[in-house]
């Protein structure tokens, strides 16, 4: 996993093309409104992570943007993007809003729950995939759909979802990558 | 076909590119604007135009504009909602991703509209794809002198960012939207006072959605009344319509506000039907949170007149027979669906996205969700069907933001027109589809 | 600048623009005055969150007599000239009041008699007052372990409401805050996620804003219902703050040192850390005599038969 977030002894830093790209979001918002680079420090910082925000990982944040770790610590567990737990390599979110399960959504999440022997919310023991339940993609359109990183799969079947899982296996699939990049 | 003001150039390859977008004639409502009118004209064209919210609540564009306090030395801010999270909801998506430019191009006017020197639309965070498309567009809307200092010579300067939300439907509400944008949690805010006063870091702001702005070039290229001239009654112009569910072509449309309801669903220009030829059961019209209404309410109002896609047609007969238009949401079910089952994955969604700020909605979409699981799976009583109408009742107009009404209204919808499957449930203490 | 004229529940009284209608109602007092239990008004920016204090506005101004569409929070929401509001004159507003109770008890663990808030928490207080007889909750309650937010102060999430009062003491005054609400919707926490110690000199107060038992003080001595202890008025030289407290006295012990409360249940004056937790002999401080105190749960006392009360108040060891 080539990460850029280092852990030195002072703590996790960002290497220094990822500093760039945060001081250019930064300098979106007047002067003293640092804290509204929040959100997209914290995607790139949980990209960087693994898939999950520590709580190194945002107090790292807090000095970068210079903000109280609470602070950060109160936006992180608020939304639902931001994992606060280790994950998986690759998260699979399956969207189970009504759309979605008028469509068969709940079969292809048991599709998955049992081609991994695992459940929903649950990582498998080697740590390549973590399955996990995500509320309307805005997509319902092409119902049933899922999410991993930031690519969406749509129009979703029992022999989709199987395509996709092989050739994740195969390829080693890893969903936290920079989404910016 | 209806005149197509969003939807017109969608399919043309590389729309998304500056060069095509331009060659079709992008960006031109932006010379015309800068060059011929004040900012209080283009105001004014909006406002002749008739052009309503597309988000949800269908708040008059022009007027919420004309809200705005310029009377402060404070900077002021456009800002764009792009959080599409209602359940049913796909509209805003497909013009990001297919027609970036005309978004910013609309986002160029309303920002002198109001002067507004920094514009930022915000993008729920799952979208991450349709940002990376965006940014590209805005880079080349620089590149072009469409975007920053001087714009076209104009002495008009306006710098627009894009920013991610991180999975929160509630920051689709635009005062959270505005505590999102500034780092902090989603939690809406208790007006007033309302964004056009206290709106960004303090200043005064206006917060529109995707589609709302992606019609303003238009209106300032064929003028406020041309606009108006489509339509109906106070519904003016075209709507966007994202069809899911069991129809034979689910998709998004643009249709012209009065359409019939019942051409939309079954002609093949739209929604072309309901699939393998099964019936119609039921519709949400407008979103997730409008009322649901039962297939002989939702074609005929309850004095036998053929329902319109309109903001007052939709809304006829008001909660006991009626619907909203929304966000133009709409999701078709078919006789197989299990009505109970439909709602309990929204009451789900509505506890998941509850804020948590006020005790209403906090606690009584959480009991919302357990009761309807427990009469889904076999084990409620019918004394839990009269609790949910009860704390459906008692969340609606007692909380700080809409959510909580957008957490009752299903429910009690779906028990006034349904109540008999409910009753099924209990009575056979198992679900019967 | 004239003075406002405001009537609630048929009281008439004048007050100047800007109030709102829970200080006006709180100029007239008495039952007039709408339940809050998040409104504190030495905070800004209280208010709005619990939804207790609803009211009525059967008419909005003298300008404008068309009434509010929808219930309005009080302690929220300023008064118009020629305003009328209904508190508990109107069946609406007490029909909800009673709903919005059961929404902040289906989660509530309802433990009063092991609760060191009992028979001084606003909830209590609330629930005897419009509460249900039985409660219509079948579910499991959320629930949390009690943690230590460092080493004076307890939180006990279970009891919390979720008012925001400590939040926002610890933000306006305290200076570094490491305090704040995690998490979302009913899964909403007051915690620090490395349940770090709050040391700073104010944060004491936090447990007195609190409504509820969900902040405590660690350093209260020997398990005891308030009801037990007797309060006295005293004061400290203090360089921190103005040293004027309660001390909550069994005997001649310090039980606990609190700040000093209105009617209202609101400090008169936050106290510093010093004072509250760190001076507990009574040649610490001067008595100036008992504290006259609005027992306002003193009916709670009744309500835990099993609870083996003495006669002369003093607990049973
Ligand atoms: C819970 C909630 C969610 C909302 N979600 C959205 C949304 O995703 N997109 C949107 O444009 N408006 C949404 N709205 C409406 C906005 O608050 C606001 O009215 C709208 O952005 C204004 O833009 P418009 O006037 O152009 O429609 C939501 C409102 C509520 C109460
Ligand atoms: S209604 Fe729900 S989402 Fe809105 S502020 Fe209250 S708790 Fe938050
Ligand atoms: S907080 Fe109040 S209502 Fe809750 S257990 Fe303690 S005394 Fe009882
Ligand atoms: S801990 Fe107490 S003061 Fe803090 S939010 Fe909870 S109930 Fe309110
Ligand atoms: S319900 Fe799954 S994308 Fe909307
Ligand atoms: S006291 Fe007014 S809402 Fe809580």
């Amino acid at each position: 996993m080539n990460s850029t977030l280092k852990n030195t002894e002072t703590g996790p830093e960002f290497n220094r093309e990822t500093l760039d790209l945060v001081n250019k979001i930064i300098k979106r918002y007047p002067e003293g409104r640092q804290k509204s680079a929040l959100l997209p420090v914290l995607h790139i910082a949980q990209a960087e992570n693994q898939g999950w925000l520590s709580s190194e990982t945002m107090e790292y944040v807090a000095s970068l943007l210079d903000i109280q770790p609470i602070e950060v610590f109160e936006v992180a567990s608020f939304y639902s993007m931001f994992n606060l737990q280790p994950v998986g390599n690759c998260v699979i979110e399956v969207c189970q809003t009504g759309p979605c399960m008028l469509k068969g959504s709940e079969e292809i999440l048991a599709h998955f729950e049992n081609r991994l022997g695992i459940k929903a919310g649950e990582t498998t023991a080697d740590g390549k995939f973590t399955i996990k339940t995500v509320e309307c993609l805005a997509a319902c359109g092409n119902a049933p759909v899922l999410q991993v990183g930031t690519e969406y799969h749509e129009n979703l079947t029992t022999q989709k979802a199987d395509e996709l899982l092989d050739k994740w296996k195969a390829e080693n699939k890893i969903s936290h990558t920079n989404p910016y990049l | 076909m209806a005149e197509q003001i969003l939807l017109k150039n969608i399919d043309v390859p590389g729309l998304a590119s500056y060069e095509v977008y331009r060659k079709l004639g992008g960006y031109s409502s932006v010379e015309k604007a800068l060059k011929n009118y004040t900012p209080d004209q283009v105001t004014s064209e909006v406002t002749k135009s008739g052009l309503r919210g597309r988000g949800g609540a269908g708040f008059p564009a022009g007027m919420k504009w004309g809200f705005i306090d310029k009377k402060t030395n404070n900077p002021r801010y456009f800002v764009c909602n792009f959080d599409e999270s209602e359940p049913g909801t796909f509209k805003d998506r497909h013009i990001g991703q297919l027609n970036p430019h005309q978004l910013i191009e609309g986002m160029i006017l309303g920002s002198y509209a109001l002067g507004a020197r920094t514009s930022y639309i915000y993008i729920r965070g799952e979208l991450f794809y349709v940002l990376r498309i965006i940014e590209k567009a805005i880079a080349e809307a620089y590149k072009n002198g469409f975007l920053g200092e001087n714009i076209k010579g104009s002495g008009y300067s306006l710098d627009l960012y894009c920013q991610p939300g991180a999975g929160a439907y509630i920051c689709g509400e635009e005062t959270a939207l505005l505590e999102s944008l500034e780092g902090k949690r989603g939690n809406p805010r208790i007006k007033p006072p309302f964004p056009a006063v206290v709106g960004l870091y303090g200043c005064p702001t206006v917060v529109n959605n995707v589609e709302t702005i992606a019609a303003l070039p238009w209106i300032i290229n064929n003028g406020g009344e041309a606009y108006s001239a489509i339509g109906i009654g106070n519904s003016k112009g075209t709507k966007l319509i994202s069809a899911c569910g069991h129809i034979n072509k689910p998709g998004i449309y643009e249709i012209e506000l009065g359409l019939p309801v019942e051409e939309f669903i079954y002609s093949d220009e739209y929604c072309g039907g309901i699939r393998h030829d099964h019936t119609l059961k039921a519709v949400v019209a407008g979103g997730s949170s409008v009322p649901i209404l039962p297939a002989h309410l939702i074609l005929k109002t309850a004095e036998g007149k053929p329902r319109l896609m309109s903001y007052e047609s939709l809304s006829e007969g008001g909660f006991q027979s009626g619907t909203m238009l929304g966000s133009g949401g709409f999701i078709v079910m078919d006789e197989t669906t299990c009505i109970v089952k439909n709602l309990l994955t929204f009451a789900k969604f509505y506890h998941h996205e509850s804020c948590g700020q006020c005790s209403p909605c906090r606690e009584g979409t959480g009991w919302m969700e357990k009761i309807l699981h427990r009469i889904e799976s076999g084990h409620g009583t019918m004394k839990d069907i009269d609790l949910l109408v009860d704390i459906s009742k008692h969340i609606e107009g007692n909380t700080i933001c809409p959510l909580g009404d957008a957490a009752a209204w299903p429910v009690a919808s779906a028990i006034r027109h349904f109540r008999e499957e409910f009753e099924e449930h209990v009575k056979l203490q198992k679900c019967p589809f | 600048m004239p003075l406002l004229k405001v009537t609630i529940d048929n009281i008439e009284v004048e007050v100047e623009a800007g109030t709102t209608i829970m200080n006006a109602a709180r100029k007239i007092g008495g039952s007039v005055v709408p339940p809050a239990m998040c409104y504190y008004s030495k905070l800004e920016g209280s208010g709005g969150y619990c939804r207790t204090c609803l009211v009525k506005v059967s008419q909005g101004s003298f300008k404008d007599n068309r009434p509010m569409p929808k219930l309005v929070a009080s302690c929220r929401t300023p008064v118009q000239d020629g305003m009328v509001v209904q508190n508990r004159t109107s069946p609406e507003v007490m029909d909800n009041r009673r709903a919005i109770t059961e929404f902040l008890l289906i989660n509530h663990p309802l433990d009063c008699p092991v609760c060191d808030q009992a028979g001084e928490c606003h909830l209590q207080d609330l629930s005897y007052e419009h509460g249900l007889e039985e409660t219509r909750t079948e579910e499991d309650r959320r629930t949390f372990d009690p943690i230590d937010i460092g080493d004076l102060i307890k939180l006990h999430m279970n009891r919390c409401i979720l008012c925001y009062r400590c939040v926002k003491v610890a933000d306006q005054i305290t200076d570094n805050r490491v305090h704040g609400v995690l998490g979302r919707g009913d899964h909403s926490e007051i915690s620090t996620l490395i349940q770090k110690a709050v040391d700073n000199d104010f944060s004491g107060n936090m447990i007195d804003v609190c409504p509820v038992g969900a902040l405590t003080d660690k350093t209260f001595r020997f398990k005891s219902r308030v009801w037990f202890t007797r309060p006295f008025d005293a004061h400290r030289e203090c360089a921190k703050c103005c040293g004027k407290t309660v001390l909550w006295m069994k005997g001649e012990e310090i039980l606990r040192v609190t700040g000093r409360k209105d009617q209202y249940g609101e400090l008169e004056e936050f106290i510093c850390n010093d004072c509250r937790f760190h001076h507990k002999e009574t040649t610490d401080w001067i008595v100036e005599g008992p504290r006259k105190i609005e027992r306002h749960s003193v009916i709670s006392q009744n309500h835990y038969e099993k609870l083996d009360i003495p006669e002369n108040g003093e607990e049973s060891e």
